[in-house]
């Protein structure tokens, strides 16, 4: 693309580019998302590229050479569209149609029907209670969401700068470079009270303004896409779907604090991240929004990108800066802050992905605008990944302060298979619980806390009656001691203490003193662990405690678990009733823990059983189950 | 004046950089194992955590200090915490103490003493980790490690070396060299400023006491010892003697009961160094080449100098250390004029673990016989005298064997920053005035200053000098001299801070109170010597119209440098 010198180029360009998109007459976006690349949309892109391509009756420019083809039909690579639980989604434009759980063999179908013939493909609709949904703004799933900065994700080509202008993108740069003064970006973010998407909730605006007051002239930008709570992946999303986005946010904050150099930290895990913004700041670059002098004025800043090696602590902000350095990630004391000392030892702006992709609107529409969503002290909308026992799994956003029930019944369609809401894991192993009285709580940072859960970067895991909480609180903790970056002892100890003896407790050996170990443990680590991190490891644990210590208490006195969870505990039975005294199972048993006498009922030797299952699976009655 | 209240009382603090010293001020010593003040500030151990009015928590060492703050550091839940911290690393602690070598001297044993952790309510299921003796001067042992970083911090903040640091992640935390290599693969110089940093028995001295007991008892061996300068105002720490207090006459008395024939003074081989040294700056400055000349008496810095700055090292004196000039003319004289059968074997007691690695260089072997055989460090030789049950306090004092236990005052503060430097200048002034040597004393290179700086006139020239102590220092000396930035004709360098006082193999805690009165004790026995210059010990005269007298390269000096 040609290097665009100023603000009425970047208009032209815009302008142009939007005339394309409008003349195309037919626009095939495969989402090229992770999770659908996962269940083969790559093939299916290819497959749509060569049906095009082959079909003399069509006039197409399309593929990865000329993906940005002004021809009749173009076939397109977008990112994550969101909706993962019906992926691979393909959305066929003008018509507005998204077709879900597309398969190899759908495309020449497709193709045939629908781009040849404008024919709707009724199979490949999403559908709900027996309601079919052409469109993807009609399916409840979207509408009920308010998408802001999830907007262009999977509605545009992430591997073309042209898309990206022609949707806005470099529009706030441009009105902050030639209409506004540093100080008054600052201010328009400070007045739009935008809170820091990762977790902690700090005043966007006010991390500006006090880098911006420091004494040294050296400053950085760091953007932080070191997502590592499990099942997480907004900031993924938006890095593969919609890179301009925040890599616009970025320049916004280095022309408003001074900075000239600024950093992308992302996990080595995102491949297709790091390779997308590889490609955007290469096309930024050659277009001129990137690099030295841009868009014709005086400001000049350069993006590099950093691939971490994939430890939790490093989404950590003074680990992560050490990162970046190539020294060992670990957490170091503070003061002094980051602003003052961050990157380098010089100050610097560092925050997430999901808090630069919000910076552009708020410069282009203003801060009014922005406080207008959500509630007054935390406005705005935030991303969630919603996964776990719910029907629709996958990448929302919301505005702040919409509550659970919105999101888990609504949006998320209500618990699958039509079970009981039990619980929601919130903010990854920094997080949470909240149980039914809490789904009319609202999402946002101060009205978490106060329930001792944390938004953190935004997971969202739902939980059934068939998931043991005390295997959740294993889980986490597990997660959180590998993770450790073992600098400080009651993060490096006492996460290894809490594990075994959760682990002692799923195993049906845990005794009563073990539960008070775990609080006593939890305290000293929450009060006394050197970073946010490790200072949060224990809240899995501290929430189930409060919420489900009868569950903890049942696995502890009874050796009993409700959900059937943990296998130690599992209890096999054989109804009586059903038994036809085959003997098959007590064949089968390696430890020989079943007897009885052929055509009698057999029974089984709980003292012996190793609860390995193999009876159950292989009996042709359907008569051995584990007892409730 | 700023005020806080501590535990209800108020306190006034000034500019102290955090909460922990106005607690220490306070005369409130909280227990920590990672903070030290010469170190940055890591705050991994938790053990110094207080409590604020709003019931916050957080660590004292890393928390500056602010006018008008409440603060608690005993309530119960406090108490508890560090119990819990103190139980979590017991925990995962090999507790062998009996058989520690640190027993008795540890900070983790003596907190757990004093906070009354009485049981640990966790099991130690730490895999047992290999123990890493490879370096001639420290053993590693993993097992004893409580992680606390301050080996890692001292290795590389002060020493500039930085071989150790942490590997693994969570409870499998290890502080290790890079790649689990053995440290004898890496570019350790053997300082041993980790061991004198670490709170456990994770990092202790090389022992090697068995030859060395095994010559003692032999009737076949001459056992000679070599007593370096520092560690007679160091060895009377561990017998209550009054810091900094020269202890050589005990320490003569207890060496010949634990039965060494003949005992010396490295002082004797420090003048020597002195004159070798100061005739090759001569003969530098009249040929201008390989200037700035480097001292070569501390092993840790000739070895940091040869591994980073390869092209620099022909810089290096080619000078032996007194050590190793002492150990080669002791053996040469026992080789040229034996007095009976006996085998000569020399043992230096000395400050230092990296003299441990000094002796094993292969240009320390004379006739292919190894100059020193053995070193003991200052340590060991407490250590030994223990296993003989010398009570060293009760021991009158004896004088050192001749003609090698007489030295010049310029010798003895050999063992502290700027002494060498100070030595020479009193060898090439040929002045034993006292107002001359005072000129010299006073002229900026005494001092514990990272980096001094002097200028003295020679003639016509301009002796520029430079005096760095601390690798750290040195290595940051070092990159301005490689790059031209400074211009010096003359640069001595310690590699442990405040010289060899401070050294590796000293009784410890070693902390800045203890430095500066060793300091003082070697300046104290410069002052009370009758000799000043080493051109004026008697028996260096005699010396090289006698044993040295066309053997003064082979035994003094090095073939290349």
């Amino acid at each position: 693309m040609e290097k665009i010198m100023n603000q009425s180029q970047l208009n032209q360009v815009k302008e142009r580019e939007l005339e394309i998109i409008k003349n195309s007459k037919c626009r095939i976006l495969i989402c090229a998302g992770t999770g659908c690349l996962a269940g083969g949309s790559g093939k299916i892109y290819e497959r749509m590229c060569e049906l095009v391509k082959d079909n003399p009756d069509v006039e197409v420019h399309f593929g990865p050479e000329i993906a940005h083809g002004d021809g009749e039909v173009t076939v397109k690579k977008s990112g994550c569209h969101g909706f993962c639980e019906m992926g691979p989604l393909m959305r066929i434009e003008p018509m507005g149609l998204l077709y879900t759980k597309v398969k190899l063999e759908d495309c020449e179908e497709i193709f045939e029907k629908t781009v040849k013939n404008g024919e709707v493909i009724h199979s490949l609709l999403y559908q709900q209670d027996g309601k079919e949904y052409q469109k993807q703004d009609e399916i409840p799933f979207y509408s009920k969401q308010t998408r802001l900065v999830l907007e262009d994700c999977g509605q545009i080509d992430a591997e073309h700068i042209e898309e990206a202008i022609a949707t806005d993108k470099y529009q706030a740069l441009a009105k902050a470079l030639f209409s506004m003064t540093p100080a008054e970006v600052i201010k328009e973010i400070s007045d739009s009270n935008l809170r820091g998407r990762g977790g902690g909730g700090f005043q966007t605006g006010y991390k500006w303004s006090q880098v911006a007051r420091q004494q040294e002239k050296i400053r950085y930008v760091v953007c932080n896409g070191d997502e590592g709570d499990p099942g997480a992946f907004m900031d993924r999303s938006i890095m593969e779907g919609d890179p301009h986005k925040m890599i616009e946010g970025m320049m916004i904050a280095a022309y408003a604090v001074g900075a000239q150099e600024g950093y992308i930290y992302v996990r080595a895990e995102y491949p297709l991240a790091i390779s997308r913004l590889k490609t955007a700041i290469e096309q930024a670059e050659a277009a001129g929004l990137l690099g030295d002098n841009i868009l014709g004025t005086d400001f000049s800043f350069h993006l590099h990108i950093n691939r971490g090696a994939g430890a939790f602590v490093c989404g950590e902000g003074s680990a992560l800066t050490a990162s970046i350095e190539g020294n060992r990630g670990m957490p170091r004391v503070k003061p002094p802050r980051t602003v003052e000392q961050g990157l380098f030892g010089k100050p610097t702006v560092l925050n997430n992905v999901e808090t630069f992709a919000n910076v552009p609107m708020i410069i282009n529409k203003g801060a009014d605008w922005f406080k207008g969503i959500g509630p007054e002290s935390s406005p705005g909308t935030k991303a969630f990944a919603l996964t776990g026992t719910v029907n629709n799994t996958g990448l929302i956003e919301v505005p702040m302060g919409t509550t659970l029930r919105e999101v888990i019944f609504e949006i998320g369609g209500g618990i699958r298979g039509g079970g009981e809401f039990k619980a929601v894991q919130i903010g990854g192993p920094s997080g949470g619980c909240l149980i039914t009285p809490h789904l009319e709580v609202p999402l946002d940072f101060d009205s978490l806390k106060k329930m001792g859960a944390m938004i953190g970067s935004g997971g969202l895991v739902v939980m059934d009656a068939n998931t043991c909480m005390v295997e959740v609180a294993r889980f986490f903790m597990n997660f959180t001691q590998n993770e450790s970056c073992g600098k400080c002892v009651p993060c490096r100890e006492g996460t290894k203490r809490m594990l075994e003896i959760l682990e002692r407790i799923v195993a049906g050996n845990g005794t009563l003193e073990d539960l008070d170990m775990l609080e006593d443990l939890a305290h000293t680590i929450t009060d006394t662990a050197l970073c946010g991190l490790g200072k949060s490891a224990a809240l899995p644990v501290i929430s189930t405690l409060k919420l489900f210590r009868d569950e903890y208490e049942e696995h502890v006195v009874d050796k009993k678990c409700r959900a059937g969870n943990c296998q130690a505990l599992r209890q096999y039975v054989i109804d009586p009733e059903k038994c036809k005294g085959c003997s098959k199972c007590a064949r089968n048993c390696p430890v020989g823990a079943i007897s009885g006498q052929i055509k009698n009922p057999y029974t089984i030797d709980s003292s012996k059983c190793i609860k390995c299952g193999a009876c159950m699976g292989d009996c042709p009655f359907g008569a051995i189950r584990i007892a409730d | 004046m700023k005020y806080m209240t501590i535990n209800n009382r108020k306190v006034a603090f000034d500019d102290e950089k955090n909460i922990l010293q106005v607690l220490r001020k306070a005369g409130i010593n909280l227990p920590t194992f990672c903070y030290h003040s010469e170190l940055s500030t890591y705050g991994a151990c938790r053990m110094c955590v207080v409590e604020d009015n709003r019931g916050r928590v957080f660590a004292s060492c890393s928390e500056t200090p602010r006018d008008g703050m409440i603060i608690y550091t005993n309530t119960p839940r406090l108490q508890k915490h560090r119990k819990m911290i103190l139980e979590l690393l017991l925990s995962s602690h090999c507790s062998d103490c009996t058989t520690c070598h640190v027993n008795g001297q540890c900070t983790l044993q003596e907190l757990a003493q004093s906070m009354n952790v009485g049981k640990v309510s966790f099991e130690n299921n730490k895999p047992i980790l290999p123990i890493d003796d490879s370096s001639p001067s420290i053993v590693i042992d993993p097992n004893k490690c409580i992680l606390c970083g301050d080996c890692v911090r001292t290795c590389e903040e002060l020493q500039g070396v930085g071989v150790l640091d942490f590997a693994h992640r969570g409870s499998k935390l290890q502080v290790t060299p890079a790649f689990n290599r053995k440290l004898c693969e890496t570019d350790c110089v053997g300082c041993g400023q980790c061991r004198v940093a670490c709170p456990t028995g994770a990092i202790t001295i090389k022992h090697n006491f068995t030859p060395i007991w095994e010559a003692l008892s032999d009737p076949h061996v001459r056992v000679v010892a070599q007593i370096a300068p520092a560690v007679r105002i160091a060895i009377g720490d561990k017998y209550g003697i009054p810091k900094g207090e020269n202890s050589i006459g005990r320490l003569v008395t207890a060496l010949r009961m634990l039965g060494f024939d003949e005992i010396y003074d490295t002082n004797f081989g420090a003048d020597l160094t002195v004159i070798e040294e100061a005739n090759e700056l001569m003969e530098r400055l009249e040929k201008n080449e390989n200037l700035p000349l480097f001292t070569s008496c501390c092993p840790a810095w000739v070895k940091f100098c040869e591994t980073r700055y390869p092209d620099l090292a022909k810089h290096i004196s080619t000078c032996r250390s007194p050590q190793q000039m002492f150990g080669a003319l002791v053996k040469e004289d026992a080789r040229v004029n034996p007095k009976d059968d006996r085998r000569t074997l020399m043992v230096s007691i000395m400050p230092c673990t990296a003299k441990k690695a000094e002796i094993l260089r292969p240009e320390h072997f004379t006739e292919g016989e190894q100059d020193v055989d053995y070193v003991l460090t200052t340590d060991e030789v407490i250590r030994m005298f223990k296993v003989a049950g010398i009570d060293f306090n009760s021991l009158s004092a004896e004088a050192l064997d001749m003609p090698f236990g007489l030295a010049s005052g310029a010798a003895a503060i050999f063992g502290v920053t700027g002494g060498v430097t100070e030595a020479v200048l009193r060898y090439v002034a040929k002045s034993s005035k006292l107002e001359d040597l005072e000129q010299i004393s006073y002229m900026g290179i005494r001092g514990d200053d990272a980096i001094k700086e002097a200028t003295v006139q020679l003639g016509d020239r301009e002796l520029k000098i430079a005096v760095v102590n601390g690798l750290k220092n040195a290595d940051d000396l070092m990159k301005k001299i490689q790059s031209g930035e400074v211009y010096y004709d003359f640069v001595e360098v310690m590699a442990c801070r405040r010289g060899c006082v401070a050294g590796g193999g000293q009784p410890l805690p070693i902390g800045p109170r203890t430095k500066q009165a060793r300091m003082e004790g070697l300046y104290k026995i410069d002052g009370q010597a009758q000799i000043k210059r080493s051109d004026e010990n008697p028996f260096i005269d005699a010396l090289y119209q006698g044993l040295l007298k066309g053997r003064e390269h082979k035994l003094l000096h090095n073939e290349k440098h």
